[in-house]
């Protein structure tokens, strides 16, 4: 099993969502979050008073799925995500032990 | 015809017939020379008692609306600019001076405001609200009863030390704040008010006052008391942790849109209620209040959009709040376009302040309570004088009003009633404060502080994650 954590511009989530469905894969966790990485921030101005803001929005996928289906998800998630400009984000892979589903304690792979 | 104008329409009808029939009534018993003058009493007091009804539907509207403008409408605009951590404690700083300066007021509170007293403070004749009930006062207002009256001051007495509390915002103690705000009323704010609007006060343009300046809702009242007084918070308390280093971005400006437009519409009641009557003078007053508040804002705007590069909607807001601040002293004695005049010069000039000259000095006035209240106040109490006009308020019986009206003399007063406020409220607020310093302290712990006033000082969070 292995763990799919992407970070993605958030305007491009539904696309990503929609990508990630038609291959059938259709349990993950969104959340918003903040962040940056090459990208620079941009400048907000209160009554002349500027702010630098870098920590950046950004939606943030998580998902664990078999290992044989890694290749062929990671690659539909990172062409919907894909626009080509600084700051469309990554995407990380990483093994996970266990999965459990607390329902019916059922483990491995089939409780995915 | 829809059935309710076909009701009000029978209901005139109606109406018409009855006092046809009592006139009727009343000539035939002229005729027989029996009481014609009873007939005719009779009828003052019933045009009396409807000019009251009219007149005091309004003011107690005005009343409720100006008491909208604390909070909501403060509440709001200042707690949207805060940090998130400090949204609660700011709300509150707006809140609790409705229960707090209400209790006071009605102990002493109007009495010293509005008794004849000296020509600085009142005398402690309505003390407990001694004698203020349903009979009008003619010195203030002959047509509404005086307890409306009261509480329509009240009102305004509530807001001017909130108004202050954005200067002093994300870093004062509860204990302190509350203890200012009592203290500043007594030494700043009352005596204002009884010098500008009191029997026999210093200032008052109608009531025998020594240099009679116009003042219509509270410009130097108010807004030069609260905004002055606001530096000077500013100035002692210092700045907060980690300005202007730290990002100190507004939490949510879409709170302070929102008590923007609530504290626009409350306004109507600030300034048209000041007219303590429901007739043309309220209109007028209504009117130039909204002229100068929409030309405000056009004015920050397009002075933000020509030197920042982008027209920001706290922009707006902020221009619409100086518009409104510059045209109160004003509302009851310019015409429209003379107010309009004086909403741009307030939009931009206290643009310029609070983006580039409070900047250059440094000071921390967390919410800008100086930048628009203080300076706006003061420009519209100058303004005042030079476009104050008989044609929209004779007080003078036909003599000139204000400079363009043929009376320069009348600029001088309005500069020294400034002058005097500004130097009242830095006086006042330097003596209280180290007062208040001694008793309870002023400022937050650092570690309250930076924990954020909600959770440290009330023990409460704005936002829940988990409910």
């Amino acid at each position: 099993m292995k763990k799919i954590e992407a970070i993605i511009q958030p305007h491009k989530l539904q696309e990503v969502r929609e990508a990630l469905k038609t291959i059938g894969v259709d349990g993950m966790s969104v959340w918003e979050i903040r962040g940056h990485g090459r990208q620079k921030g941009h400048k907000e101005i209160y009554r002349g008073q500027e702010y630098q803001v870098d920590l950046i929005p950004k939606v943030k996928l998580e998902m664990v799925v078999p290992s044989s289906r890694v290749d062929e998800i990671t690659r539909a998630l990172a062409a919907a995500a894909r626009s080509g400009t600084i700051g469309d984000g990554k995407i990380f892979v990483s093994d996970i032990g266990e999965a459990i589903r607390i329902r019916n304690d059922e483990r491995g792979e089939t409780a995915l | 015809m829809n059935p309710p104008r076909m009701r009000s329409l029978k209901l005139l009808a109606f109406g018409l017939l009855t006092s046809v029939a009592a006139f009727a009534q009343a000539a035939s018993e002229a005729a027989k020379g029996t009481d014609l003058a009873k007939s005719i009493d009779d009828l003052k007091k019933a045009v009396a008692s409807a000019q009251m009804s009219g007149d005091n539907a309004w003011m107690l509207t005005s009343a409720a609306l100006v008491l909208m403008m604390t909070a909501p409408g403060l509440a709001l605009f200042y707690g949207g600019l805060v940090r998130r951590k400090n949204v609660l404690g700011t709300m509150m700083h707006s809140f609790i001076l409705m229960a707090l300066v209400s209790v006071i007021w009605a102990l002493v509170g109007y009495s010293l405001a509005f008794g004849e007293g000296s020509a600085f403070l009142g005398d402690l004749r309505y003390a407990f609200l001694y004698g203020v009930g349903a009979e009008p006062n003619p010195d203030y207002a002959g047509t509404i009863p005086q307890q409306t009256y009261m509480i329509y001051q009240l009102m305004f007495a509530i807001i001017t030390p909130a108004l202050i509390s954005g200067a002093f915002a994300e870093r004062i103690k509860f204990t302190g704040m509350l203890l200012f705000s009592t203290l500043w009323l007594f030494v700043v704010y009352l005596p204002m008010a009884h010098m500008v609007w009191g029997k026999g006060g210093f200032f008052n343009g109608t009531l025998g006052g020594k240099f009679p300046a116009w003042d219509f809702a509270g410009g130097t009242v108010v807004h030069i008391t609260s905004g002055v007084s606001a530096l000077i918070c500013a100035l002692y308390l210092g700045k907060r942790e980690g300005y202007p280093k730290e990002p100190m971005r507004p939490h949510s400006v879409v709170l302070s849109v929102i008590g923007a437009g609530l504290l626009w519409v409350g306004w109507f009641g600030f300034n048209g209620g000041s007219a303590v009557s429901a007739g043309s003078l309220a209109t007028s007053a209504f009117v130039a209040t909204h002229l100068a508040t929409a030309s405000a804002t056009l004015g920050w705007m397009v002075m933000e959009w020509m030197i920042a590069g982008k027209p920001s909607v706290l922009g707006a807001i902020s221009g619409a709040v100086a518009g409104l601040v510059a045209i109160t002293p004003a509302s009851g004695f310019v015409k429209p376009m003379p107010a309009m005049i004086i909403g741009v010069a307030a939009g931009v000039v206290c643009y310029l302040m609070v983006s580039k000259v409070k900047q250059k000095f440094g000071y921390d006035d967390a919410l800008d309570a100086f930048g628009v209240h203080g300076i706006g106040g003061t420009l519209g109490a100058i303004l005042t004088g030079v476009f104050a006009t008989r044609e929209v308020n004779d007080l003078r019986m036909g003599k000139a009003m204000g400079l363009i009206d043929g009376d320069a003399n009348q600029v001088v007063n309005q500069l020294i009633a400034v002058a005097f406020s500004w130097a009242l409220a830095i006086v006042g607020t330097i003596v209280i404060l180290k007062i208040v310093d001694f008793i309870t302290g002023v400022r937050a712990s650092k570690q309250d502080e930076s924990e954020g006033l909600d959770l440290s000082m009330h023990g409460e969070e704005g936002y829940n994650f988990e409910a």
